[in-house]
């Protein structure tokens, strides 16, 4: 059991944290007090061209000196600083939080690399699995993840979550049952701009991780979402796939449901079924994405966790309860409980 | 008649639920609880004759274990209300989440709109009293009445084409019946469940729990009093006999 929250406002008009730390708090119940966070995105227009490596550290000597040499072989360090923090009487400041702000270079990448994005996806699976003591736990533009152990309410207060304004925010509190409860497995799990929240368990964790495995990404974090923002990423980003049709991969309709359909969508859903078998998920799971241009959410195919959607003009919300999303817009409209497996979009307005 | 109300804004259930059983120790007979915003186990454990009036969304379980008190929301309900309800009614005037009426053994418990997935899973029956009902104005989502051994459910459909379009209905149900308004597609059945003929002697069985609901909703139950529903149940006595034998 664990509690998620979505929020995007089309128009890209911008809300600061406090009301989604007020709303995921109301679900408090769904979590333990072993991991909370929140993904924003729209914090660093400054930085907006340059990639946000947020990273946690055991220490700054030997860690970051590793991580900045790695940057280094890349490409520039424009900025870079500890993330502002408030210390919690009731959490223990395990990792010191770092953010920096890289761009890779052409020169370092030419004859190595052509995409940005690779050379930033190759450091950051380089640094969780290469350099002890440090972790890259954010690695899009212009938007961050801030997460850590504790309830929801302390990590927002450690984070000072009030200070950031994001037009997208993902939030999830944790209930950690099957694998530890430590700073780098609470949610969001990110990976450039792709970061996600799950209430659940992804049973075929150990096929998806392998299938990913085979595209050079590495599942480090020792718990199962981590393998879903990887699955967006390669499916997304590297073979292009629409968002609706990354859901259709990854929840597709049962072969009885493909059976009565018209004869073109079932040789389409066929095809996605064959092509992605081994990026199917399997197990309980609600989950919300947030993506360069607007936000995903869908459950699993049986529907073994709750979702409730709200619209109000630009925005949607997004929850495991309603009345959560109350707490987000007291006058928020049109609630409703999308199907299982049910894909539901939101992107900006040009 | 003794009433109190209660603002139970930004409340946490715990206090809420303590002055709720103050209130009823007190001898009070109507609570009204205003601003609820997702405040779990409400009404659970309760006992007596009190009715509690909810304005707002209340949170999970409402009314679990309850035995006697009706509650009536004013507004959306959340998972599981009527978990494992004994006794006493819930009257949700909106639309409710999944598992709703998880493990019921009596009372009833009607919605006016829509219910999410696995409404009725579970629920089970003793004898001519101890009978669990759960009536859906709207429509349900998939598994309604899932491993059901008891009760009923009823689905009126209303303001839709067709009252059930999502499958899985009675999977595994070994006991009970749920009534669906109109026809209902085969291959909506789960395993294990049978449709069966809907007779006048059925409709005169349900008559009595159709006109309560709408009562509650005020609905004119003529509408709704004839045969023109599809009742299903297990498909045979022991249906899953034979589930984990090898011989």
């Amino acid at each position: 059991m664990c509690g998620i929250i979505g929020f995007i406002d089309r128009t890209k008009s911008r809300i600061d944290g406090s009301s989604i730390k007020a709303a995921l708090s109301l679900m408090n119940e769904r979590g333990s007090g072993y991991g909370a966070g929140y993904a924003a995105y729209g914090i660093y227009p400054e930085y907006a061209d340059y990639y946000a490596l947020h990273v946690f550290f055991d220490n700054l000597a030997k860690p970051k000196k590793k991580v900045d040499e790695i940057l280094q072989q890349w490409g520039e360090i424009v900025h870079q600083e500890e993330i502002p923090t408030t210390p919690q009487p009731n959490m223990q400041k395990v990792h010191i939080s770092w953010r920096y702000f890289f761009k890779p270079s052409e020169e370092l990448m030419a004859g190595r690399m052509t995409s940005e994005d690779d050379v930033v996806t190759y450091i950051v699976m380089e640094v969780n699995s290469n350099v002890k003591g440090a972790t890259i736990f954010s690695s899009g533009k212009n938007m961050g993840v801030f997460k850590a152990s504790g309830w929801a309410e302390e990590v927002a207060d450690f984070y000072r979550i009030q200070d950031y304004k994001g037009y997208i925010w993902l939030a999830h509190n944790r209930y950690p049952t099957n694998s530890p409860g430590w700073w780098g497995g609470a949610h969001p799990f990110n990976l450039l701009n792709w970061s996600v929240v799950h209430n659940g368990e992804i049973t075929s964790y150990g096929t998806n991780k392998r299938y990913v495995e085979e595209y050079g990404y590495k599942c480090t974090l020792f718990t199962d979402t981590e393998v879903v923002a990887y699955l967006f990423d390669l499916l997304g980003r590297q073979h292009e796939l629409s968002h609706e049709m990354i859901v259709r991969a990854l929840a597709p309709p049962f072969w009885e449901d493909i059976d009565q359909m018209p004869p073109k969508e079932a040789e389409l859903n066929k095809a996605i079924r064959l092509t992605y078998g081994p990026a199917l998920m399997n197990g309980p799971f609600a989950i919300v994405v947030g993506t360069d241009d607007g936000i995903v959410c869908f459950t699993d195919r049986i529907k073994l966790r709750p979702l409730v959607v709200g619209e109000n003009g630009n925005r949607l919300y997004i929850s495991s309860e309603e009345a959560a999303v109350r707490i987000l817009d007291p006058e928020v409209k049109n609630i409703h409980t999308p199907r299982a497996g049910e894909p539901i979009i939101a992107r900006f307005i040009e | 008649m003794k009433s109190v109300r209660i603002d139970a804004r930004g409340m946490h259930y715990t206090p809420l639920n303590q002055k709720i059983r103050a209130a009823v120790a007190d001898g009070v007979e109507e609570i009204i609880l205003d601003n609820v915003l997702g405040q779990r186990f409400i009404g659970d454990g309760l006992r007596g004759n009190v009715r509690i009036i909810i304005n707002g969304v209340p949170g999970g379980d409402l009314g679990m274990f309850m035995s006697g008190p009706t509650c009536i929301v004013n507004g959306n309900a959340e998972h599981a209300p009527g978990n494992t309800m004994n006794k006493g009614m819930l009257v949700i005037h909106g639309s409710a989440g999944d598992a709703v009426a998880h493990s019921m053994r009596g009372g009833k418990v009607f919605i006016k709109n829509n219910i999410g997935y696995r409404g009725g899973i579970h629920m089970k029956q003793y004898d001519a009293d101890a009978r669990p009902t759960l009536v859906i104005g709207g429509t349900a989502h998939s598994f309604l009445g899932e491993y059901m051994a008891g009760g009923l459910v009823l689905v009126l459909g209303i303001g839709k084409e067709k009252a059930m379009t999502d499958r899985g209905i009675g999977s595994g149900i070994h006991g009970g019946e749920i009534i669906i308004r109109g026809d209902v597609d085969e291959h909506l059945l789960g395993v294990g469940a049978k449709k069966f003929k809907f007779t006048e002697a059925d409709l005169e069985r349900i008559a009595p729990i159709i006109k309560s609901f709408c009562e509650q909703f005020g609905y004119d139950p003529a509408e709704f009093l004839d045969t023109n529903y599809t009742k299903i149940g297990p498909a045979s006595s022991r249906p899953f006999a034979g589930k984990y034998v090898w011989e």
